[in-house]
């Protein structure tokens, strides 16, 4: 086992990253807004641009999903509990030690237990919850004259309000992970390049080198 | 594997992400038509601005100045009826069937006799009894009791739909009170041949004689109908402004034989037809008769959206922002328990309100009590479903109720014919039967010792307006709180002007705070929800914060 730079983030991972990033902040800025949280622009401006973000995204949602199947990628959202504890225990005691983050990036791992099983919960709960909240609002025009509708209306809407908060939330705890460990920039640029330092057994390295020798320096 | 996804994906993503963004960035474009919208004027359809577009009537084939019947001249009114019923041989027949002349209407649904001859609102309370000065906003001569022949089509007025010469004018058929007779005083005599030659398709000033003047001044009953509307701006009415459409009312309230499109008593609060079949005439006076049911031209989202509005809230909610613009005030309260006071014995009146075109106008008149004005003023909103529900002389109450409904109306989220509409509410304390628990007739208008406005005995004039028609009376009359309901639906203002989404979607002083049965984004929200959702967040800043504070200030801070 040796460390090496290897490309982890493909350039679709990147693109998905960032533009997921972008849309997401348009989401929130404007959900809010629409909400009654604050008036820094038109509430017909937040609509429009919430709506068009909304379809956006579910469209780039659609892409990472075939994506994620056909590269197999999905794996690395697959939870575990091994290491799991060491991870936990890093956060709550070991990083005010300056003890070393416990988790070594594999090259068929690149996420921690705890940033599996958080990115998991996102896709499984965080996001559904959001998205189908969200397109039965969208298609309110379609169903409104359904018995109880502007009940169910009101319902769907403090779900697609709740999830927006955890998703805030997980933003928020998102971006300050990115300082803990190394520093803020060593772990902004893995997604901005695609390469980081991985922990490479003998045969991933000789397969790496032979077969895809771009993806390793 | 991952070779034949990434081919496949990529320059797919690549091309259709930018497209997507660019297609809902441009459909989104909708959203600055706020800032744009000031460019957007409406050309005059008419280029002469001097004509009123009246409906599909246009470009008649008679002058009639040129007409020997009507070189007159004329003694009487009816003298020039019957000169135009020597021509329009049916007229007379078709005429005599609309509201304009019978003052009464039956509600086909529930039987109840309505109709201005047999109602009671809260201004000047009741016609009945009082014709001789009411009716001279009937559309004839001559009625001033219980006698008037409505079979006799000379006593049809055809002149004060018709005439244009703008001097036309009718007095009260009966003498009244000398103290109120004299208001009438000094008029210039009528030239009656030549109002007869200048007949022409009815224009702004003559459906307002009457309707501008309704309840006893300029828009105290409506609201959005007033004298400002006879040579509106198109700021004022995008349909009536003469540097705009200059639609006539009859453009919007088309006739058939001389009965009109829309109605007050039973109103179409949410028309499901449309524009109709091409060459078909709309046959109601609804904003959809001519904008169709998806007025908003679909190339934006917001468009998309406001399209999907109609269904719920009505035109006129965004689309009339204020109630008595133009300069001319409405009354919003009357108060008739402090009529009757007098000076040496006089009756006498007070100005005290001075309305945005700089008129004066009276607060207090011994005849008529207190009145309250307001202009520019934000409208009532709620669910209407074209049904008013009267309170009519029959009707018993509780007195010991809050106020008493004129005319409620009805409506709910629930109701499929239902909108979000505007409304001018009107309050007024006004005499009732104590009791019995009714609302009374009283004679205001005569020339007897009872007539209220003249003598002042408000317990005698009720006596006599009750008498008159055979009702019961305890003998006993109190003033009791009622409320009556006018839907607005008159001075449109330019789309640039409309209601802001904001004006409705926010969690205060929403347009339609008090409006319920529905989820309103932005005004609606769950405060248990919106709590823990900020402590959630809050509470996460925090711990981050924290978190960090002791990384940094941790002995061992080897800020890893």
């Amino acid at each position: 086992m040796a460390m090496h730079r290897v490309k982890i983030f493909s350039l679709f991972e990147r693109f998905w990253h960032w533009a997921q990033m972008i849309l997401i902040l348009v989401l929130l800025m404007t959900g809010f807004g629409v909400h009654g949280f604050h008036d820094l622009m038109s509430f017909g401006t937040a609509v429009t641009l919430h709506t068009s973000a909304a379809v956006t995204l579910l469209l780039l949602w659609a892409f990472s999903v075939f994506w994620l199947f056909t590269t197999r990628s999905w794996r690395h959202f697959i939870p575990t509990w091994q290491g799991m504890w060491g991870v936990m225990r890093y956060y709550a005691y070991g990083i005010f030690k300056g003890e070393r983050h416990p988790y070594r990036k594999a090259y068929w791992r690149k996420h921690n237990p705890l940033q599996a099983l958080a990115y998991l919960m996102l896709k499984i709960v965080l996001f559904p919850a959001i998205w189908i909240t969200g397109l039965l609002y969208l298609f309110y025009f379609a169903w409104h004259n359904l018995p109880g509708a502007p009940l169910w209306l009101n319902g769907i809407a403090q779900v697609h309000t709740a999830a927006a908060f955890m998703i805030l939330a997980f933003v928020l705890i998102h971006v300050y992970l990115l300082t803990t460990g190394h520093s803020f920039r060593e772990h902004v640029m893995p997604m901005v390049t695609g390469f980081d330092e991985v922990d490479l057994s003998p045969e991933e390295e000789a397969y790496l080198r032979k077969d895809q020798p771009g993806d390793i320096r | 594997m991952q070779q034949i996804a990434m081919i496949f994906s990529l320059p797919l993503l690549t091309m259709t992400l930018p497209a997507i963004l660019a297609i809902n960035l441009i459909v989104g474009f909708g959203v600055f038509d706020a800032q744009a919208r000031d460019t957007w004027p409406t050309p005059p359809i008419n280029p002469d601005r001097s004509a009123q577009i009246s409906g599909p009537l246009q470009g008649g084939t008679a002058d009639h100045g040129k007409f020997p019947e009507l070189k007159g001249p004329f003694a009487t009114g009816s003298d020039v009826t019957k000169a135009c019923l020597g021509c329009h041989t049916e007229t007379g027949q078709h005429f005599m069937k609309n509201i304009h002349w019978t003052w009464s209407y039956v509600n086909p649904d529930t039987g109840q006799q309505l109709g201005k001859r047999y109602l009671i609102n809260n201004f000047c309370t009741n016609s009945r009894g009082n014709e001789g000065m009411c009716a001279q906003c009937h559309a004839g001569y001559g009625w001033k009791d219980e006698q008037f022949d409505f079979t006799d089509e000379t006593k049809i007025d055809c002149l004060v739909c018709h005439e244009t010469t703008g001097n036309y004018y009718k007095t009260p058929n009966s003498a009244g009170n000398a103290a109120c007779s004299v208001m009438f005083e000094g008029k210039p005599p009528l030239d009656l041949a030549a109002a007869a030659r200048s007949v022409d398709l009815p224009q702004r000033a003559n459906c307002g004689t009457c309707h501008f003047y309704g309840g006893g001044g300029d828009n105290v009953k409506h609201g959005d109908l007033s004298s400002a509307l006879k040579e509106p701006p198109r700021t004022l009415d995008v349909h009536m402004g003469v540097d705009g459409l200059n639609f006539a009312c009859t453009a919007c309230h088309v006739t058939d034989q001389h009965v009109w499109a829309g109605s007050r008593y039973q109103v179409i609060s949410k028309d499901k037809q449309g524009t109709g079949q091409p060459g078909l005439r709309p046959d109601v006076a609804t904003c959809e008769s001519c904008h169709g049911l998806a007025p908003h031209p679909v190339n934006s989202l917001t468009n998309f959206k406001l399209n999907d509005h109609v269904q719920s809230v009505a035109c006129q909610t965004c689309h009339i922002p204020k109630i008595a613009r133009g300069g001319v005030a409405t009354i919003v309260d009357w108060d008739w328990r402090t009529a009757g006071k007098t000076r040496d014995g006089e009756g006498y009146h007070e100005e005290g309100y001075i309305q945005g075109n700089g008129v004066h106008r009276y607060t207090y008149k011994s005849i008529k009590g207190d009145f309250t004005y307001d202009e520019n003023m934000v409208p009532e909103y709620a669910w209407f479903d074209g049904q008013m529900l009267y309170t009519t002389i029959d009707t018993e109450f509780d007195p010991n109720a809050e106020f008493i409904e004129i005319n409620g109306f009805s409506g709910s989220r629930d109701d499929p014919d239902s909108r979000i509409w505007p409304f001018k509410r009107m309050h007024t304390w006004q005499p009732y039967d104590k009791g019995r628990g009714t609302l009374v007739y009283a004679s205001l208008w005569g020339e007897d010792e009872t007539a209220f406005w003249g003598n002042y005995d408000m317990g005698a004039a009720i006596a006599k307006g009750m008498a008159d028609f055979g009702l019961d009376y305890s003998g006993e009359f109190g003033f009791i709180e009622t409320l009556s309901w006018w839907p607005i639906t008159h001075m449109v203002a330019p789309k640039e002007n409309a209601l802001d989404c904001r004006d409705c979607h926010q969690p205060k002083n929403s347009r339609l705070a008090s409006v319920e049965g529905i989820y309103l984004p932005g005004r609606d929200h769950n405060d248990l929800l919106n709590i823990l959702g900020t402590l959630l967040v809050g509470g996460t800043l925090a711990g981050i914060i924290i978190h960090a504070l002791i990384r940094i200030f941790s002995p061992k801070g080897a800020h890893h």
